[in-house]
């Protein structure tokens, strides 16, 4: 048993701080929050064009022979820069469920122009009437020929304004049970019948309801066989936990201990002075500590060819819970001046508790909820009878 | 990362959790209720070698690591032995460190005697109060009880050699608690000056690390009585576990179980390294796996329903001590004020 962490990008962090440096500009993360879009397309054009999206992939689906230590090096600045990332993000995704499940054809033509930056795919699996129960989707598919009408509507597809595809899953099959009549599309944003309507969230981010009426679209867009989409989007949630949070800097409660012990309160001392600041960010390094440690065990368990089922459950679990509750306590701790939002001068440490407060509302409820995750939990770990009604 | 017990640490669990099962089973358990020791017990524990098991081998001992240290305190803590085994294996690695760190001859003698089988050691974790150890964990069986008191590490033993149990206070743990110090016992001085101080707050820690320990594998057995329970127990025409705010709770319950033990072998790896926030992962370890095992106790508890608060059903033995055993470090609170200085505060870790 050990814990070591190595940073295997540790020869890579200085050239792309360099990178990022000559590239990105600081007011994009400005932009992208004011917007509420979280894709800009300058900086991926950019990423496209220096090989940073190709890295690592082979060289026939347009891969580049940038070092792919490197690239993942330069997503980490970026995001260290507080910028997101998200249209690339969820593309990376769904090519990497296409190099397992696409065609030749697909692989050659759909990975090689997202990796060129001309392709950026959003993903269409939640609906109006389910979202962690996703396998209940309504919108159908039907076959004409050599193609398919797509008739239905999405819910939370994100980025999908800035995106040329949607990953949609469909109803295919009526007559078998809800997980077995499901297949994957891609689906263009500038087909006709294909509408998108924006949604604004708590945390600022906009997402979108997406609209297909008969959108038409040639079979050559289906990924994976029909009727198993379910098996298909289970590759790309696969793709989905491995999401880090960027590279190691100081973490969210040495930071507002800096803050804090530098921070003069209306009662004369600093508000590090008060000791429920301390026990507060005393309570947040020890959750962030266990929240490391669960997702490090389920790299570790990836890594020696084992499955992280619950283990990947707890890890969502404790974490998106953990961060909500740090940010509801950071936000008290500020008291009046906890509401004042990113852009009033006055707001301290420049606003980031609260946008966070909103933000992190997200985390208990997308990729499954909090509910979902117990269920798991209690089921894979205990054996407890399994709630959910069988298909 | 390796999360991976080695073949060593899997038969180190094993044969514990053998030991221990047939060894500290409940009726045991009850019957060293109030006073909170097995004298046989100890002699097993002691024939075992466990006390000393931290103890360098060329001073007598087995020689283990902390995370084996760690083990040993989950394996405890899964069944509650009535034996102060966290405190003398604790009082036994400081006498060690001083034995070679302060060439102390009475650390050398007392050790001896630890090794030999002849005496139970104990340690007072909080500072004293007017020349008193107060209600040190075990204090009521130790032979001698070591203790901080300014620049100096010292021992509190009888006049008289070895005599009969204190009498133990009723309290919540039914554990062997006593006062020891001034108006009860010798004082004798063991080393002095900053190193033996600072030998005196790695064995603080190394409580804190285990009784962490202890508390991760007793949660996991209050768990599973739990767990167990609400598979037996019908109401409304069906098994109490079908509900899904029994499952949740359960749930929740697990997850902090496994990530108090994932912390708290980070933290004996830590230990067993030598890092610099070893003291600081102790401490965190501590933390969170005491605040979970009460949790998670209390849960449990409370998912027996009325049969939880009556004494015959087991999960009280669990639930009391999960309060009890960590209060011995003083208010958690404070623990969280000292984690916080020794996080943020840059102060020697």
């Amino acid at each position: 048993m050990e814990f070591t962490t190595v940073d295997n990008l540790a020869e890579h962090r200085a050239a792309a701080r360099q990178w990022v440096e000559r590239h990105v500009r600081t007011e994009w993360a400005w932009e992208q929050y004011t917007s509420g879009t979280h894709h800009t397309p300058e900086l991926h054009t950019q990423l496209a064009k220096d090989g940073i999206l190709g890295a690592g992939w082979p060289v026939e689906y347009g891969g580049s022979t940038t070092d792919p230590g490197f690239a993942r090096a330069v997503l980490d600045a970026i995001s260290d820069m507080g910028l997101y990332a998200d249209g690339w993000a969820t593309t990376n995704m769904v090519i990497r469920t296409i190099r397992q499940v696409g065609t030749e054809n697909q692989k050659e033509s759909i990975i090689a122009d997202a990796l060129r930056g001309e392709v950026l795919i959003a993903l269409g699996y939640s609906e109006p009437d389910s979202g962690s129960d996703v396998a209940a989707a309504k919108t159908r598919a039907v076959r004409d020929g050599d193609e398919w009408v797509i008739t239905g509507q999405k819910m939370f597809t994100s980025t999908a304004q800035s995106c040329s595809h949607v990953f949609v899953l469909a109803r295919t099959n009526l007559d078998v049970p809800k997980h077995k009549g499901l297949t994957m599309f891609l689906v263009p944003t500038d087909a006709d019948g294909f509408e998108l309507q924006p949604i604004y969230t708590l945390g600022g981010q906009r997402t979108n309801a997406t609209f297909y009426a008969d959108v038409r679209i040639s079979d050559a867009m289906r990924i994976g066989a029909v009727d198993e989409g379910w098996r298909v989007m289970r590759v790309a949630l696969v793709y989905e936990r491995g999401g880090g949070r960027g590279s190691k800097g100081p973490t969210l409660a040495e930071r507002v201990a800096v803050w804090a012990m530098s921070t003069d309160r209306s009662d004369g001392g600093t508000y590090y002075d008060d000791p429920r600041t301390k026990e507060r960010l005393a309570r947040i390094a020890i959750d962030d500590e266990v929240a490391r440690l669960f997702a490090m065990r389920v790299r570790w368990m990836n890594d020696i060819g084992e499955l992280p089922g619950v283990e990947g459950s707890m890890a969502k679990l404790f974490f998106s819970e953990a961060d909500q509750r740090h940010y509801s306590e950071l936000v008290d701790m500020l008291g009046s001046a906890g509401v004042l939002q990113p852009g009033v001068a006055a707001a301290p440490l420049e606003g980031e508790l609260e946008h966070y407060f909103r933000s992190t509302v997200v985390g208990t409820i997308y990729g499954g909820a909090s509910e979902i995750q117990r269920e798991i939990i209690a089921e894979g770990r205990l054996g407890l009878p399994r709630n959910r009604p069988k298909e | 990362m390796d999360l991976s017990y080695s073949d060593e640490q899997q038969d180190l669990r094993e044969s514990l959790a053998s030991f221990f099962s047939k060894e500290s089973t409940v009726e045991r358990v009850r019957a060293a209720e109030p006073s909170g020791f097995d004298a046989e017990l100890w002699s097993g524990i002691s024939a075992m070698g466990l006390p000393t098991m931290g103890v360098p081998e060329d001073l007598g001992g087995g020689g283990a690591s902390p995370l084996d240290l760690v083990l040993t305190a989950e394996e405890f803590g899964k069944w509650i032995p009535p034996a102060p085994l966290i405190e003398s294996m604790v009082a036994n690695n400081l006498l060690a460190r001083l034995a070679t760190s302060e060439s102390s001859d009475l650390a050398k003698q007392l050790l001896a005697r630890s090794v030999a089988g002849e005496a139970l050691f104990s340690l007072a974790i909080r500072p004293l109060v007017e020349g008193m150890a107060r209600l040190v964990p075990g204090g009521a069986v130790a032979d001698a009880v070591l203790a901080c008191d300014a620049n100096e590490v010292i021992v509190f033993r009888s006049a008289a050699g070895p005599r009969s149990p204190l009498e133990v206070p009723a309290n919540l743990g039914t554990a062997p608690l006593a006062d020891r110090g001034a108006g009860v016992d010798e004082r004798d001085v063991v080393a002095t000056g900053p190193e033996a101080v600072a030998a005196y707050e790695i064995a603080r820690h190394e409580w804190q690390l285990l009784m962490a320990g202890a508390m991760v594998g007793l949660a996991q057995t209050a768990l599973e009585k739990g767990a167990e329970y609400v598979q037996q127990r019908r109401a409304f025409g069906v098994l109490i576990a079908w509900f899904q705010t029994v499952q949740h709770r359960l749930a929740d319950g697990v997850t902090s179980i496994e990530g108090a033990r994932l912390l708290t072998y980070e933290a004996g790896w830590a230990a067993e390294q030598g890092l610099t926030n070893a003291g600081a992962l102790a401490e965190m370890a501590f933390l969170f796996s005491t605040e979970a095992a009460f949790r998670v106790a209390a849960d449990s508890l409370h998912l027996h329903g009325g049969y939880g608060y009556t004494l015959e059903y087991d999960i009280q033995l669990y639930f009391r001590r999960a309060k009890a055993w960590p209060l011995a470090n003083g208010d958690p609170r404070d623990g969280y004020q000292s984690l916080a200085a020794r996080l943020f505060e840059h102060e020697e870790r």
